[in-house]
C-alpha cells in the first residue's frame, strides 16, 4: 500500500511538474507584458505553440548528423528527470534518493553539454556563437551553483534535497547569514541557467544578443518544440528548487495525510506565482547586460556562494 | 598468483628482443601486439581475481637477481593487484588498439621493441617490494616511454618534447632516489623492512615532499607539469593513451606506496601540501587544455587535471587519517582510486579516439577537421562517450568519482585544524571551477573536431578506422558506462586496498535497494546511477514514441537555416581559438597573460587584417626559464674548460687530488 501511495506520489510529480511548466512561463510573460502595459498573449499560449510545434514537419539543415536529431530527447529526457526529482508540494518522493542536489546540477548540466554540441552540429556562425558563450557563462554559473549547495548542505548535514527541505522547514534553521548570501547566489544562478535578463534575453532574436537562442536557431517542428519545454521545465525547476530550500513552509511530509497534501500542492502555487511575479518585476526593470559583464555578475554569485560556505566553516551558528 | 604475474611479466620483456627481429617482418607488428595483449590479459585477470577473490592474501617472491645481497623481491597485496589491473587493462586495450592502428605506424622498428620492455617496466614498478628493483623499473618505464616519445625525431617539436621529458624524468627519479636514501637509511631497500622501521616525523616529512616532487613530476601535479603535454602527444597514439592514462596512474601508486603504506601515521600539514599543489592543478590543468588547438594536447592537458583531481582526494584523504577519522579518509581514498580507474578508461579511449581521426586524416589540429561524425561515425560515438565522460556527467564514470570526492570535501567542517578549515572549501571550489571547465573543453574537443563542416580537404575524405581500433574504443565506452550506472561493484572491490591503506572501508554497497550507493547515511547523501540512466532513457524513449505516433513524424531536408545568411564556405564556423574566446578573455589576461594584437591595415590597402593571441605560460616563464637561463650561463663558463692544452689538464688533475687529500686529512 505504502509502495503504491510512493509511487503515486512520483508519477503524480512527473506529471505535475511537466503539466505546470508552460503555465509559469506563461504566467511570467503575461506578467512582463502588463507591466509594460500590453495586453500580452493568454496564459495558455504555450501549449498552444508547443502543440503547434509538435505536429509541424521538421526542416533539418542538409548536413545535420543523427546526434542533432537525438539531442533534443537526451535534453528533454535530462531536464525531465532532474525536475521530477525536485520537491514540489510534499517530500519524501519515492525515488528522491536516486540522485541528490550534486547530480541534480550534474544532470542539468549533461543537458547542457549537449545543448552546446547541437549549436556545433550543423556548422553555421551563430551555433557556433551561441555554444561559445553558453560554454562560457556555465563555467561560471556551475561552480556557483556547486558551492551553493555545498553551503546549503553544510547547513543542513545533508545533499538530499529531501533531507534539506525536512531540515529548512524545522526550527533548528533559524536566521543566518550564509543562508542570505547562498539565497542570493542561487538566484543569480538561477537567472543565468535560464537564459532570462540580464544575462540573457528569452524573447530575443536579435543575432548578435542570442545566447540560448542561438544555440537552438537550426531546430524546428517537434525537436524545437521539445528543446522549449525542457527551458520550461528548468525554469520551474529552478523556482520549486529556491522555494523548496529557501521557503519550505507548508510542504507536506512524507508521512502527510490527504488534506496536508491538498494545502501543500495549494501552497506551491501560491509559492510559484509569487516567484514568477517576482522574476518579471525584475526582468522588467533591469536591461540586459553586455555579453562581457555577465563574468563580473556570475563572479559576484561565486564569492558569495564561497563566503556562505567560508562562514560556514568560521562558525556553526553563521 | 604471483608466480603467474612474473610469468607474464617475463614473457613481455622477452618480446622486446623479439620485437628487433619482428619489425623488419611484415605481420611482425600482428605478433608482437598479440602478445602483448595475451601477456596484458593474462595479468590484468590475474590481478582482478587476486583483488576480488584473494584480497588478503599477500604472495610474494624473491628472486636472485639485482643487488647481490639484497635479490629482488616482489609482492602482491590488494594495492598492487588494484594498481595492476589499471595498468594491464590499459596495456591490453592499447595493444587490441595498435593491431590495426600499427598501419600508420612508418618506421615500426622505432617503436615495436620498447612497447612491450615499457609494459613490463610498469608492472614491475608496481610489483616491486623493494626500493632497488622499484627504482630500477620505474627509470626502464622512463627511458623506454622516452624513446618511443622521439619514435618521429624528424620533427623539430617531438625532439624538444623527449629532451624536456628527459631532464624531468632524471630529475623525478632522482627525488625519488633521495626519498628513498632517506628511508633505507634506518632501515635498508626492502619495503618490509622500511614499513617496520617507522622513521622520525621529520624525515617522513621530507619523504612526503620529495615523493611530492619525483612521483608528482611524472603523473604531471602542476608546476612540475611542463613535459607532460610536449611528450605524451608526441609519442604514437596508443603509446599517448598508455602514457596519459596508465603511466599517470604507476606515479600516484607510487606516491600511494610510500605516503600511506611506508610512512608512519600522516601528520596533518601534509595534507595540506597534496590539497594546494592537488586542486590548482586541477583548475589551471583544464584551463591550459580549453586553450589548445591540437587534440592530443588538449587530452594531455586535461590529464594534468584529472591527477590535480586524484591528488585532491589523496590530500583529503592524508587529513581525514591524520584527525582520526578513518571512516571519512575511507572515502576520500577510494573516491582517488575510482577516479584513478576511471581516468584511465576514458583517457585511453580518448587518445584513441585521437589517433583513429589522426589516422584517417593526418591531423592532429582542431581547426582543420570538422564534420568527422559523418565520415566516422562509430569513431564519434565512442569518442562522444569518452568527452560525456570525462566531463563528469551522469549517468557515466567520471561523474561518481567526482561526486564522491565532494561528499568527502562536505565532511571537512569536522576537522579541527584551521589550516584545512579555509583550505579544503577553496579546493572544493577549484574542483567545481575545474568540473564546469572540462565541460566546456570536451564540448570544444568535439564539436570542432567532430561536428560541423570539415575544414580540410583531408577531414572531408576521411574513412572510419579499422576493426581492432573500434573494438577497443567499444569496450573502454561500455565499460564507462558500466563504471558509471554500477559504481557500488567497483567501490566494493576497493574495499580491500582502502583498508590495507587507510585502515577503513565504505560502507558496504552491494546489495543495497537498487544497487544505490550510499557513501555516509542515507539521509545525507545518494546516488543511483543505474535509476539515473533508466529514467532518463525511459523519458526519452516515451517521449520520442509520443510524439512520433501521435503528433509527427515528418522530416525534411532543407539548407541551414543560419538567420537567413548561410555561407557554403567551412571557414564562416567558429574554430578552435574563437570558441574558447569568451573564456579566454575572462580568465586567460590574468592566468596566461593573454593579449590580442589586432593588426589592420591602413586604408586603401589589399592586405588582409589578422588578429594574432598570445598566450604565455605563466609557470614556465617564472619557474622554467630562470633556471635554464642560470644552467645555460654556468656552462657558458665552465665551456672554457673544454679547450685547454694536456699540461692544463694535468695541472687541474694534480690541484684537485691535493685539494681532495687535503679535504680528507682535515
Amino acid at each position: 500500500m505504502n509502495a503504491l501511495r510512493d509511487i503515486l506520489s512520483q508519477g503524480a510529480q512527473m506529471s505535475l511538474v511537466l503539466g505546470l511548466a508552460p503555465l509559469l512561463t506563461g504566467f511570467v510573460r503575461k506578467v512582463k507584458a502588463r507591466l509594460l502595459r500590453r495586453r500580452g498573449p493568454p496564459l495558455l499560449q504555450p501549449y498552444r505553440d508547443l502543440i503547434r510545434l509538435m505536429r509541424k514537419d521538421v526542416v533539418l539543415a542538409d548536413n545535420a548528423s543523427w546526434l542533432f536529431r537525438v539531442i533534443p530527447y537526451l535534453i528533454f529526457a535530462g531536464t525531465w528527470v532532474a525536475a521530477s526529482l525536485v520537491p514540489t508540494f510534499g517530500n519524501g518522493l519515492l525515488f528522491s534518493w536516486t540522485a541528490d542536489l550534486i547530480a541534480i546540477t550534474a544532470l542539468l548540466g549533461s543537458a547542457r553539454f549537449f545543448q552546446a554540441l547541437a549549436g556545433m552540429d550543423v556548422g553555421t556562425a551563430f551555433g557556433g556563437i551561441g555554444s561559445s558563450r553558453e560554454v562560457m557563462i556555465a563555467s561560471l554559473a556551475e561552480p556557483a551553483m556547486l558551492i551553493t549547495v555545498f553551503s546549503v548542505a553544510m547547513i543542513a548535514g545533508s545533499t538530499q534535497l529531501s533531507s534539506v527541505a525536512e531540515f529548512m522547514g524545522s526550527d533548528a534553521v533559524g536566521l543566518r547569514v550564509s543562508l542570505g548570501m547562498a539565497f542570493v547566489a542561487l538566484t543569480i544562478v538561477a537567472l543565468a541557467e535560464n537564459a532570462r535578463i540580464p544575462v540573457d534575453n528569452p524573447a530575443t532574436h536579435l543575432e548578435l544578443t542570442m545566447v540560448h537562442e542561438a544555440m537552438v536557431l537550426e531546430y524546428s517542428g517537434r525537436h524545437l518544440a521539445l528543446i522549449e519545454l525542457s527551458s520550461q521545465l528548468k525554469l520551474l525547476l529552478y523556482v520549486s528548487l529556491i522555494a523548496c530550500v529557501f521557503l519550505p513552509w507548508g510542504t507536506a511530509t512524507a508521512d502527510a495525510g490527504v488534506a496536508r497534501l491538498v494545502f501543500g500542492a495549494l501552497l506551491y502555487f501560491g509559492k510559484l506565482a509569487v516567484l514568477g511575479f517576482l522574476l518579471a518585476v525584475f526582468e522588467t526593470s533591469i536591461a540586459k547586460m553586455r555579453v562581457f559583464r555577465i563574468p563580473e555578475f556570475l563572479g559576484a554569485a561565486l564569492m558569495l556562494a564561497l563566503l556562505a560556505t567560508l562562514l560556514r566553516f568560521v562558525s556553526g551558528s553563521l | 598468483m604471483i608466480a603467474v604475474a612474473l610469468w607474464s611479466v617475463a614473457a613481455l620483456l622477452a618480446l622486446a628482443p623479439a620485437g628487433i627481429v619482428l619489425s623488419t617482418r611484415p605481420r611482425g607488428s600482428i605478433i608482437l601486439y598479440g602478445g602483448c595483449l595475451i601477456a596484458t590479459s593474462t595479468l590484468c585477470v590475474t590481478a582482478l581475481s587476486d583483488l576480488l577473490f584473494f584480497p588478503h592474501l599477500t604472495p610474494s617472491a624473491t628472486l636472485p637477481i639485482g643487488l647481490p645481497w639484497l635479490g629482488a623481491h616482489f609482492r602482491l597485496d590488494a594495492l598492487s593487484a588494484f594498481f595492476l589491473v589499471v595498468v594491464n587493462l590499459g596495456g591490453a586495450a592499447a595493444s587490441l588498439f595498435a593491431l590495426g592502428y600499427f598501419r600508420h605506424e612508418d618506421s615500426p622498428g622505432r617503436v615495436l621493441p620498447f612497447y612491450p620492455a615499457y609494459l613490463a617496466g610498469m608492472n614491475v614498478v608496481v610489483l616491486a617490494n623493494d626500493a632497488f628493483s622499484f627504482l630500477v623499473a620505474w627509470e626502464f618505464m622512463s627511458l623506454t616511454s622516452w624513446a618511443m616519445v622521439v619514435s618521429h625525431h624528424r620533427e623539430a617539436e617531438n625532439v624538444r618534447a623527449g629532451y624536456v621529458y628527459l631532464l624531468m624524468a632524471s630529475f623525478g627519479t632522482l627525488a625519488l632516489l633521495l626519498a628513498f636514501g632517506l628511508l633505507a637509511s634506518g632501515a635498508g631497500y626492502d619495503f618490509d623492512a622500511i614499513r617496520a622501521s617507522h622513521p622520525s616525523v621529520a624525515v617522513s616529512g621530507v619523504v612526503v615532499i620529495l615523493m611530492l616532487l619525483g612521483a608528482g613530476s611524472k603523473a604531471g601535479l602542476v608546476p612540475l607539469h611542463a613535459w607532460l603535454p610536449l611528450a605524451h602527444p608526441a609519442a604514437p597514439s596508443h603509446v599517448s593513451g598508455l602514457m596519459s592514462g596508465v603511466m599517470t596512474k604507476v606515479a600516484v601508486y607510487g606516491f600511494v606506496r610510500i605516503v600511506f603504506d611506508l610512512l608512519p601515521e600522516p601528520v596533518w600539514w601534509w595534507s595540506m601540501v597534496v590539497l594546494l599543489v592537488g586542486g590548482p592543478s586541477a583548475t589551471l590543468g583544464v584551463l591550459y587544455a580549453l586553450m589548445q588547438r591540437d587534440i592530443k594536447r588538449v587530452l594531455a592537458y586535461s590529464t594534468i587535471e584529472n591527477i590535480g583531481i586524484i591528488f585532491t582526494g589523496l590530500g583529503l584523504a592524508l587529513a581525514f587519517k591524520a584527525e582520526g577519522l578513518d571512516w571519512v579518509a575511507a572515502l576520500a581514498f577510494t573516491a582517488a582510486m575510482l577516479h584513478v580507474f576511471n581516468h584511465a578508461l576514458f583517457k585511453s579511449l580518448l587518445f584513441f579516439g585521437a589517433g583513429a581521426v589522426l589516422g584517417a586524416t593526418g591531423e592532429r589540429d582542431m581547426e582543420k577537421l570538422g564534420g568527422l561524425i559523418h565520415r566516422m561515425p562509430k569513431t564519434a560515438f565512442a569518442v562522444l562517450v569518452g568527452c560525456v565522460a570525462i566531463s563528469a556527467l551522469p549517468p557515466f564514470n567520471g561523474f561518481v568519482s567526482e561526486w564522491l570526492t565532494f561528499q568527502a570535501i562536505l565532511l571537512s567542517p569536522q576537522l579541527p585544524s584551521w589550516g584545512l578549515k579555509l583550505v579544503i572549501p577553496a579546493v572544493g571550489g577549484l574542483l567545481a571551477l575545474a568540473a564546469a571547465f572540462a565541460a566546456a573543453c570536451f564540448v570544444k574537443l568535439y564539436g570542432i573536431s567532430f561536428l560541423g563542416r570539415p575544414r580540410s580537404d583531408v577531414a572531408a575524405s576521411a574513412h572510419e578506422t579499422d576493426r581492432f581500433s573500434l573494438t577497443a574504443m567499444f569496450v573502454l565506452a561500455a565499460l564507462c558506462l558500466v563504471a558509471g550506472i554500477l559504481p557500488g561493484l567497483f567501490i566494493d572491490a576497493l574495499a580491500p586496498v582502502s583498508k590495507d591503506m587507510v585502515g577503513n572501508i565504505m560502507p558496504h554497497q552491494v546489495g543495497l535497494q537498487w544497487l544505490t550507493i550510499v557513501p555516509i547515511a542515507e539521509s545525507r547523501s545518494s546516488y543511483n546511477g543505474l535509476l539515473v540512466f533508466l529514467f532518463a532513457a525511459l523519458c526519452g524513449t516515451t517521449a520520442a514514441t509520443a510524439i512520433h505516433r501521435f503528433a509527427s513524424d515528418r522530416l525534411r531536408r532543407a539548407p541551414a537555416w543560419d538567420c537567413g545568411y548561410p555561407d557554403p564556405n567551412p571557414a564562416i564556423q567558429y574554430s578552435a581559438s574563437s570558441f574558447s574566446q569568451p573564456i579566454r578573455r575572462v580568465f586567460g589576461s590574468v592566468i596566461f597573460a593573454a593579449r590580442e594584437i589586432g593588426e589592420m591595415p591602413p586604408p586603401s590597402s589589399p592586405a588582409p587584417a589578422r588578429l594574432q593571441v598570445e598566450l604565455h605560460d605563466l609557470i614556465w616563464d617564472v619557474l622554467y626559464a630562470p633556471i635554464a637561463k642560470v644552467i645555460g650561463f654556468a656552462t657558458d663558463r665552465i665551456n672554457i674548460l673544454q679547450f685547454l692544452t694536456i699540461r692544463r689538464y694535468l695541472t687541474l688533475v694534480f690541484v684537485a687530488l691535493v685539494v681532495l687529500l687535503l679535504v680528507v686529512a682535515l
